[in-house]
């Protein structure tokens, strides 16, 4: 704690997750906070304040935070529960697998410091966590680029019946969308079309990948950019669509590339027969060091300028 | 309970380690403006006394065969133990200003690359069951090796430490002492989930239990020596510690998990840090 943060020369706004739950909490009495020990640092601090009764702090013990959010489910709440991706995902695997997700309990699981946006060390980085939760049946995986779309798929995610796993961007969030951001639960968006490579991205990393395009594109490349913010279900018709119409494709994302978004590309072009090259951004098959997260996601490939020199080199 | 005499030119001279311990985490956390402050200046006293008291163990050698291990389960305690080893001559001076900066020995949570450290902490409760382990091995070694495994009262929410306190007392590890940390905060402020009556807890899981105040040395050394014991019972002692201690300001402060501190403050911190010693 103290060593996290969100770069960015765009506006930000303030705890768009909680500002989202909050709202939710005064139109809907079922909506339930939790947390295990990390309410100040996952942003539910609003709603526990407008929704005292409505709030509960389970002590650091995220076993069971996951198992009793999956009780409420079954007493008709809607609960959001709140930590970080290592301890959500590593700890608690087996409880969501199973009180959620095999018994599709209504579950919201909220998990913090995604990918490398922490300085924290491989105890804290959840560079793993969204391919874990992708493997497990009937869970949806949400990784939401920027404070806008936290706000709706919070709202989406809260109107879904069923367990979701979404990571959180907390603090000072950017703000990269219009308020019309058209998030769907299961739906990619095309962001930009281009004929010469095509970036596929998803989280805090589509960000970097329309600067990148914009930048590139006075260069004289014609670059686009696919945001894939649901991981599971996975628009693969929108994928297969989007390289057919590139030369090339770039994936991006806060994420160890074996078993993220790239594999599943991979996957998913293999399987349409559609032959392009792929190039991925992302994080690798290590646990990473403790530092400034700047110079951390500089280090690995995760900066604007290190993703237009993937795009261009695929471009060649 | 079996009462132990301390000679006082040996409690003064831990005292005095103590505080220089506490000198080194000042200068840590003023490098980069903040750190884990709170829970470095309460621990000190104890650390103090296992290295330079209790503990068999080789500055010159700290990963000698059958050495006496210490076992922080709270990465994030790393500022204390830093300063212990400083204190120690394991690490240099200089080398504190470094404490929280990238690629520095010296995390703000220890590593597996940092020097003293039995295992990688921060993803808290997995301290206790690894202790249980080291504790087998030696015993299965024939070593007389113990294990003193810190951690901390925000610990004993994770259900893995209870996992690991039924464990120890079935194998009968009388060579594994925990010593519980109970400065009453934890991430989100003041203990959120009452844990209370935590003695009983442990005596009740089949532990030689004691509770001390974890800030006064000659209760500290006490209850370490009365822990030689082997009676085919685990020893716990639970400490009740001050966050901040030695540091009248930080002491009265909000109760803080992660202090930050204005750079213009540490001057006072450090001089009220040598008040208080004089006192
Ligand atoms: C398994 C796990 N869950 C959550 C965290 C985040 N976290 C770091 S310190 C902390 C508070 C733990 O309580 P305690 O050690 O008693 O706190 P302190 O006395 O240091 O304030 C929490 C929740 C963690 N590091 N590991």
């Amino acid at each position: 704690m103290g060593l996290d943060e969100q770069g960015g020369p765009r506006p930000t706004m303030d705890a768009p997750f909680g500002v989202a739950l909050t709202e939710l909490g005064t139109s809907r009495p079922n909506i339930i906070g939790l947390t295990a020990d990390l309410g100040k640092y996952t942003d539910i601090h609003p709603f526990r304040d407008a929704h005292p009764n409505r709030f509960f702090n389970v002590g650091m013990a995220e076993q069971n935070l996951v198992a009793i959010a999956a009780g409420l489910a079954r007493t008709g709440f809607v609960p959001f529960a709140t930590t970080y991706g290592v301890f959500a995902t590593r700890r608690a695997y087996d409880f969501v697998a199973i009180a959620c997700a095999h018994a599709r309990a209504n579950v919201k699981i909220i998990a913090g410091l995604p990918g490398l946006t922490t300085g924290y060390g491989g105890t804290h980085q959840a560079t793993e966590d969204t391919g874990l939760m992708c493997m497990v049946p009937d869970l949806v995986v949400i990784d939401p680029c920027d404070a806008t779309e936290t706000m709706a798929a919070t709202r989406a995610i809260a109107d879904y019946q069923g367990p979701v796993y979404m990571r959180l961007l907390r603090g000072k969030v950017p703000i990269v969308f219009e308020s019309t951001c058209n998030f769907e639960i299961g739906k990619a968006r095309l962001l930009l079309s281009g004929t010469d490579v095509g970036i596929v991205s998803t989280g805090l990393m589509t960000e970097r990948a329309l600067d990148a395009a914009m930048q590139l594109r006075k260069k004289g490349l014609s670059v686009g950019v696919l945001h894939v913010p649901t991981l599971k279900p996975l628009d693969t018709t929108a994928i297969t669509e989007f390289a057919s119409s590139v030369r090339s494709v770039v994936s991006a994302e806060n994420h160890v590339v074996r078993g993220g978004l790239a594999t599943m590309i991979a996957e998913t072009l293999f399987r349409a027969r559609l032959q392009v090259p792929l190039k991925s951004v992302g994080l690798p098959d290590r646990f990473l060091e403790c530092g400034v997260v700047a110079v951390l996601q500089e280090r690995y490939g995760l900066s604007t300028d290190r993703l237009m020199a993937e795009v261009e080199s695929a471009a060649r | 309970m079996q009462s132990v005499e301390v000679d006082q030119a040996v409690l003064d001279g831990l005292r005095a380690r103590a505080l220089n311990m506490r000198r080194h985490m000042v200068r840590m956390a003023r490098g980069p403006g903040q750190g884990y402050l709170g829970q470095g200046l309460a621990i000190a006293d104890a650390l103090a006394a296992l290295y330079f008291h209790e503990m068999r163990w080789s500055p010159a050698d700290l990963q000698r065969e059958g050495r006496d291990r210490f076992i922080l389960s709270t990465g994030h305690y790393s500022i204390a133990l830093w300063a212990v080893l400083a204190e120690a001559g394991v690490i240099p001076l200089t080398e504190l200003n470094t404490y929280g900066a990238s690629d520095s020995r010296l995390a703000m949570s220890t590593l597996d690359t940092s020097p003293g450290v039995e295992m990688i902490g921060g993803s808290l409760g997995q301290g206790l069951g690894q202790a249980i382990g080291m504790a087998m091995g030696e015993r299965m070694r024939g070593t007389n090796a113990r294990m003193f495994c810190e951690l901390s009262d925000g610990e004993l929410q994770e259900g893995a430490t209870w996992e690991a306190a039924m464990a120890a007392s079935h194998f009968g590890l009388d060579n594994l002492v925990a010593l519980i940390d109970c400065n009453g905060i934890q991430a989100d402020g003041p203990i959120v989930l009452d844990m209370e009556p935590i003695r009983e807890k442990w005596s009740a899981f089949g532990w030689q239990t004691e509770e001390i105040d974890g800030n006064d040395m000659g209760s500290v050394v006490a209850a370490l020596a009365r822990c030689r014991s082997r009676r085919q019972k685990p020893h716990a002692i639970i400490l009740r510690t001050k966050p901040g201690c030695g540091i009248r300001s930080l002491e009265v402060r909000e109760k803080s998990h992660f202090i930050r501190v204005d750079s213009t403050e540490w001057d006072l911190l450090a001089a009220e840090l040598n008040q208080e010693a004089a006192q």
